[in-house]
């Protein structure tokens, strides 16, 4: 088979996300960091080694190592039991506890707004708390997952060699669960290390993330130099942070896992009864409460509850250039957009990465998730501000900036799922006669459909719920639901803030339409998610 | 007729085949026997085409395959982990092959249908195939692979994960159903039963080179070398010429004996003895009696002349 193969469809899955990248990405990137870097300011070293700068990376770093620990300690109870329990509910607790992680990062910091007491709304605290509302899904799912595969008889061979519970877990069951627990802390200090909205919004005067920093820089004292090292140290770091992610996650396990059902354990005595009520119930009171906080914002009216709010969306307002209800449907109309680009893009690079195991293709499409979206919204403005590349005010820059941020995820749902195919099936088929293209209908395309489903359904909610980039793209009479959510705020007046609440739960509910959706056609291995 | 000639293959720098060559004429099973790493699974991957070979052709009835991709030789392959395709049922499965050949959906079932039937599967057509047992796999499996009619089947030690007893129950009947649809074929073991049961002729392999190939009986009486008669199960092999165990006669000592019994295993009918003899050789034997010697006892060893097999 190896030399059968057609060359063209390979040369079409490295180019084409190569391009892709390089022009939308690298390219714009270069052009705003070589400005700064070339224009008035201060030199890039005073400005590395300015004490704000100083305080700015150590506050950077310590809340994203806080945030981590924060996040794996709420979310390990939960991890541990989805991976050794069965019981009624399991895949919906699976499911609902992604919706926060999908959520645009504006809507949460709303929420956390509205729940925190007063004096403690803004700060570090509710920082570290709403990452960890954030990231919980990550550790959830991608220990749960690995738990889950985990076979029980290798804890009971060392049961019956003598090992005490507690040696088990400390000699069996940490250590090969390392790489899954390793992994998902990377991904969540990533996260929160780039955290821009939460920061915004939640921060205050005093606490700015370098990414929340850069748009200080960038857009309110217009210090493009400032601003342009700032991101490039945000892109070391962020590149330090996936090589080390990389190198765990290519730790492979020893063992393949083993099928849910031969992992899974009814919940049986009362013990086992109150600690797996006690692990979900906090975790749904945590997850589930800043979202109910923020319902009932939306529904506050002078002295009692109406829908007021929402019933002014349908009026065009002063602080849009369109009636409230129109960035509901750009915003969809954007996601889709978005998610078609990302999902050929990501697919294609998915495809490159899981049939030549290219770890640079792999590094490079995960380079977007740490690259400031700051700098990348401002690089699109002047890299594509004259011909033959004046697309500043074409309407597609902003669905091609936002499948920027979704290829990421779905390169990293689809690359194991095309991985997952035997390849003794691709070449059974052959053997029954089946010519290479009729292969890949029969064979390659009913297994990862399920795998394309899904990234679909998060590049979706991903593009939906896409700030940082957005902001300075999306036009004045064209703005994205977080754009509208964000000017809202910006402006005094109860009525503004209660529209904030109320374009905040229709942009949770649409998101959440679309991960039920997903969840729906979730396959059981691989991936991330 | 299956030709292959001077086939060679290689892995970085070790020799998976080294000028390995074969023929098998129409209607005959010949059996590879080979142990792991002899090359047996890839000279079937570069017959079915799924690997090129560095050097060396396949041709079948006289026209080389080198050109012919694998979708279009007409070649079976039954893999060894079964390979049965997760997101189709038992039916979907078999059904594969002959709507790959252009049938209509209701022809590629009927005869889907036909071959489950033969396999014993009748029933089974819509069961999924994660839910089915290994034989149960396995006969799928096979279906599929004879479902489009191929002039040739291999088979990659299709009973290779079974437990004995399936796999002594599927062997009979695959050697029937071999005989009944006269097929051509190819069957990889690596248990020298299994190659006689099916082989019309073996073949042994050994690091990528055929060492030997012929009947069941011409292996038996006239093993090429020291080898492959141990390969072929021979016991009491020495350089030059091989001692059957049932030519060798244990009787309790009479006077002193002239040899001494080290062990005696029950093995089902027979009991296995092996003797030292006074002069230092070792010796198996079987003793089909009840009351047998036992372990320490002095016997006296006689060697029956027609029980040794010279080596070439």
């Amino acid at each position: 088979m190896d030399r059968h193969r057609g060359s063209v469809g390979r040369a079409l899955a490295v180019g084409v996300p190569l391009a892709f990248l390089g022009l939308f990405f690298v390219y714009p990137l270069a052009a705003i960091l070589g400005r700064g870097l070339r224009g008035e300011g201060d030199a890039p070293l005073d400005v590395l080694t300015d004490t704000t700068t100083l305080q700015v990376v150590w506050f950077t770093l310590w809340q994203a190592l806080a945030s981590t620990l924060l996040t794996v300690g709420v979310a390990l109870p939960a991890a541990y039991v989805l991976g050794r329990y069965r019981f009624r509910g399991r895949n919906v607790v699976s499911a609902l506890v992604v919706v926060p992680f999908v959520l645009p990062t504006v809507v949460v910091a709303l929420a956390f707004l509205a729940i925190l007491p007063d004096g403690l709304e803004r700060g570090w605290l509710p920082i570290l708390i709403a990452h960890a509302f954030f990231n919980v899904a990550v550790v959830v799912r991608v220990v749960g997952t690995s738990w889950a595969g985990l076979d029980p008889r290798i804890e009971e061979a060392a049961a019956t060699l003598g090992a005490s519970p507690a040696q088990r877990l400390r000699l069996i069951t940490a250590p090969l669960l390392a790489p899954a627990l390793a992994s998902a802390a990377a991904i969540v200090f990533l996260f929160s290390f780039t955290s821009f909205g939460v920061v915004l919004i939640l921060g205050g005067p005093g606490y700015a993330t370098v990414e929340a920093e850069i748009y200080t820089q960038a857009v309110r004292l217009f210090d493009l130099r400032a601003a342009a090292v700032l991101s490039l140290v945000q892109l070391a770091f962020v590149a330090a942070t996936v090589w080390v992610a990389m190198r765990l996650e290519g730790r492979v396990a020893p063992s393949p896992p083993r099928p849910e059902v031969e992992t899974l354990r009814p919940v049986r005595t009362g013990c086992e009864r109150l600690f797996v009520g006690a692990s979900l119930g906090g975790l749904a009171v945590f997850l589930g409460l800043p979202l109910l906080v923020l319902v009932e914002r939306s529904l506050a009216v002078r002295g009692g509850y109406g829908v007021d709010a929402y019933r002014a969306l349908g009026r065009p307002t002063s602080v849009l250039l369109a009636a409230p209800w129109e960035a509901i449907v750009n915003s969809v109309v954007y996601a889709f957009a978005a998610t078609a680009i990302a999902v050929v893009v990501g697919g294609l690079a998915a495809y490159a990465i899981a049939e030549r195991r290219s770890r640079a293709l792999d590094g490079l499409v995960l380079l977007p998730l740490g690259a400031s979206a700051v700098m990348l919204g401002l690089g699109f403005l002047i890299a594509f501000d004259t011909d033959p590349l004046d697309f500043r005010s074409s309407a597609w820059i902003v669905p091609v900036a936002q499948a920027l941020v979704a290829i990421p995820f779905v390169v990293r749902v689809m690359a194991p799922t095309l991985r997952s195919i035997d390849p003794h099936q691709r070449e059974a088929a052959a053997l029954l006669g089946a010519p290479p293209a009729r292969v890949r209908r029969e064979i390659d395309l009913p297994i990862i459909s399920r795998g394309l489903a899904v990234a679909a359904g998060f590049a979706f909610a991903i593009s939906l719920g896409e700030f940082g980039a957005t902001v300075f793209l999306a036009r004045p009479d064209n703005p994205t639901l977080p754009v509208a959510i964000f000017r809202f705020l910006g402006r005094p007046g109860e009525v503004n803030v209660a529209q904030a609440y109320a374009l905040a739960v229709c942009l949770m509910a649409v998101t959440v339409v679309a991960i039920l959706l997903v969840e729906r056609a979730r396959p059981r291995r691989g991936g991330w998610f | 007729m299956l030709r292959v000639l001077d086939v060679t293959v290689r892995f970085g720098d070790s020799l998976a085949l080294d000028d390995a060559s074969l023929e098998v004429a129409d209607g005959e099973v010949l059996a590879i026997l080979g142990g792991s790493g002899s090359g047996k699974t890839t000279l079937l991957r570069v017959i079915a085409g799924l690997h090129v070979p560095d050097t060396g052709s396949v041709s079948l009835d006289g026209v080389d395959l080198a050109a012919v991709p694998p979708h279009r030789r007409g070649i079976g392959l039954v893999f060894q982990d079964h390979a049965l395709f997760p997101h189709r049922d038992v039916l979907g499965n078999v059904a594969f092959g002959p709507r790959m050949r252009g049938e209509a959906p209701e022809v590629a079932a009927r005869r889907a249908r036909e071959l489950l039937q033969l396999v014993g599967l009748a029933g089974f057509e819509h069961r999924a195939v994660g839910t089915l047992s290994g034989g149960e796999q396995q006969r799928v499996a096979l279906a599929r692979a004879l479902a489009p009619e191929p002039r040739i089947l291999l088979l990659d030690e299709p009973l290779g994960s079974l437990d004995r007893r399936l796999r002594d129950r599927l062997l009979d009947d695959l050697a029937t159903l071999f005989a009944e649809l006269r097929l051509t074929a190819v069957y990889v073991t690596h248990d020298q039963a299994e190659a006689f049961a099916l082989g019309d002729r073996v073949a042994v392999m050994r690091a990528g080179h055929v060492a030997q190939v012929g009947t069941p009986d011409e292996l038996w009486s006239r093993p090429v070398d020291e080898d492959v008669a141990r390969f072929l199960g021979m016991a009491n092999v020495t350089e030059r010429e091989a001692v059957r165990p049932e030519a060798v006669r244990v009787q309790p000592a009479v006077g002193e004996g002239n040899g001494v019994v080290e062990r005696a295993d029950r093995a089902g009918p027979v009991v296995r003895l092996r003797v030292r003899l006074d002069d230092g050789r070792a010796l198996e034997a079987v003793d089909a009696a009840v009351d047998h010697p036992e372990a320490g006892d002095r016997v006296d060893v006689e060697i029956d002349p027609t029980g040794i097999v010279p080596l070439r």
